[in-house]
C-alpha cells in the first residue's frame, strides 16, 4: 500500500470517526430530545461496553480463543467489586491482583 | 484526602482519569508496537493515534492494510468500529449541548469509551453539577487519558516490543471496561441492559464489520428503556 494510500485512509478514518463522536453533541446541542429516547440514551453505556467486552474476556485473543479460567475469574471479581464499591479503581485493582495471583498460582 | 463531594469537578475529573493511564499505555503502546510492525513510519502511526483516537478501529485498520484490503473498505470496517461513538454523543448531548459549540467539538474529539464512562457515571450521579461543572469535569478526564494514548503508542513504536508477553498486558483492557461496567448496574433495568448487551453480541459475533455489536447495544438500549419504564409505571 503506498505512502498516500495510508495518509488518505488515516485522514478519511479521522474526520469520518470525529463525524460519529461530533454529529449528536455538536448538530443537535441542547434542542429538545424526546423523552423516549432520552430514556433509551440513559442506558447507551451499559447497552455498548458489556457487548463489546464480553468476546475479549470468553474469547480472548492471546489464548487462541480459548476461554480462559483465570480471565473469567478475574473479570467477575473485578464486576463484583465494582458493583459491591461502586468504585471503577478499586474494580481495576482487585480484578488486577486476581488476575495476576491466578496466574502466578497456574504458571 | 478530601471526600469526592468538596472537590472541583474538574479535579475530581483529573483524579477519576489518573488511573486509566495503567490502562492506556500497554494499550496505546502495544497499537505502537504493531504500527511499526505492520511497515508504517512514525509519523503515520502517531497520527492514527492523534486523529482517530479509537484504539480498537486503529487495530483494525492497520490488519487489514496489511491483509491488502483495499483502502475504502478499510476505512469503512475500521469506521463500523467506531459506529458506537454516535451513541455517545446522543448520550452525552441532554448533558452538555448546552456548552459553546468549541468546547462541544473538543469534547467530541475526546470522546472515547474511558472518557464517555467516566462522565456518564459522573453526570448521573451529580444531578445538581451545571453544564460548566460537567464540562469541566470531562476536561478533567481527558487531560490524563489523552496524553497517556499518544504517549504510550510514540513509546511502543520507537522503544518496540521490550514487555514480556507473560505478564499478559492484552488483558488490561478488557480488565478496565468490565470495571467501568460494574458501577454503572444501579437498577434492574441497568443490569437487564447489560445482560441483553452480552447475550446478544456473544451470539452475533459471526456478523461482519462489528455490527453485531451495534444491534447488540440497541437491543440492550430498549431492553433497559423498557424495564426502567415498566418499573416506573408500577411505582
Amino acid at each position: 500500500m503506498s505512502d498516500t494510500n495510508v495518509w488518505l485512509i488515516i485522514a478519511a478514518l479521522g474526520v469520518l470517526t470525529y463525524m460519529t463522536r461530533f454529529v449528536f453533541l455538536g448538530l443537535i446541542g441542547d434542542r429538545e430530545m424526546p423523552p423516549w429516547l432520552l430514556r433509551h440514551l440513559r442506558f447507551t453505556g451499559v447497552a455498548v461496553l458489556p457487548g463489546l467486552v464480553a468476546p475479549l474476556i470468553l474469547w480472548p485473543a492471546a489464548t487462541g480463543g480459548e476461554p480462559d479460567a483465570a480471565r473469567l475469574i478475574a473479570a467477575g471479581v473485578t464486576l463484583a467489586v465494582g458493583m459491591w464499591r461502586k468504585d471503577v479503581i478499586q474494580a481495576v485493582i482487585a480484578g488486577g491482583a486476581t488476575f495476576a495471583v491466578l496466574n502466578g498460582l497456574m504458571g | 484526602m478530601r471526600p469526592p463531594s468538596d472537590r472541583t469537578p474538574f479535579r475530581r475529573g483529573v483524579a477519576e482519569g489518573l488511573p486509566f493511564i495503567v490502562i492506556m499505555v500497554p494499550f496505546g503502546a502495544l497499537f505502537g508496537v504493531l504500527g511499526v510492525e505492520a511497515g508504517l513510519p512514525l509519523d503515520q502511526v502517531m497520527a492514527f493515534s492523534v486523529l482517530v483516537i479509537a484504539g480498537a478501529s486503529q487495530f483494525t485498520a492497520v490488519q487489514l492494510m496489511v491483509d491488502g484490503v483495499p483502502a475504502a473498505i478499510v476505512v469503512l470496517s475500521a469506521l463500523a468500529v467506531n459506529l458506537r461513538m454516535v451513541m455517545y454523543s446522543a448520550s452525552m448531548a441532554p448533558h452538555l449541548g448546552a456548552a459553546p459549540l468549541w468546547q462541544r467539538g473538543l469534547i467530541a474529539y475526546l470522546l472515547v469509551d474511558q472518557t464517555y464512562a467516566l462522565a456518564q457515571t459522573a453526570f448521573d450521579t451529580q444531578p445538581r453539577w451545571s453544564v460548566s461543572d460537567k464540562v469541566a469535569y470531562f476536561a478533567g478526564v481527558a487531560l490524563p487519558v489523552f496524553p497517556a494514548w499518544v504517549g504510550a503508542t510514540w513509546a511502543g513504536a520507537v522503544l518496540g516490543a521490550q514487555v514480556p508477553d507473560a505478564w499478559q498486558l492484552d488483558f488490561a483492557m478488557p480488565l478496565a471496561f468490565v470495571a467501568l461496567v460494574g458501577p454503572m448496574l444501579k437498577s434492574r433495568a441497568h443490569v437487564a441492559a447489560a445482560f441483553v448487551s452480552v447475550v446478544a453480541a456473544l451470539s452475533l459475533w459471526w456478523v461482519p464489520w462489528n455490527l453485531g455489536l451495534i444491534a447488540a447495544a440497541v437491543l440492550g438500549m430498549v431492553v433497559g428503556a423498557e424495564v426502567d419504564r415498566r418499573a416506573e409505571a408500577a411505582a
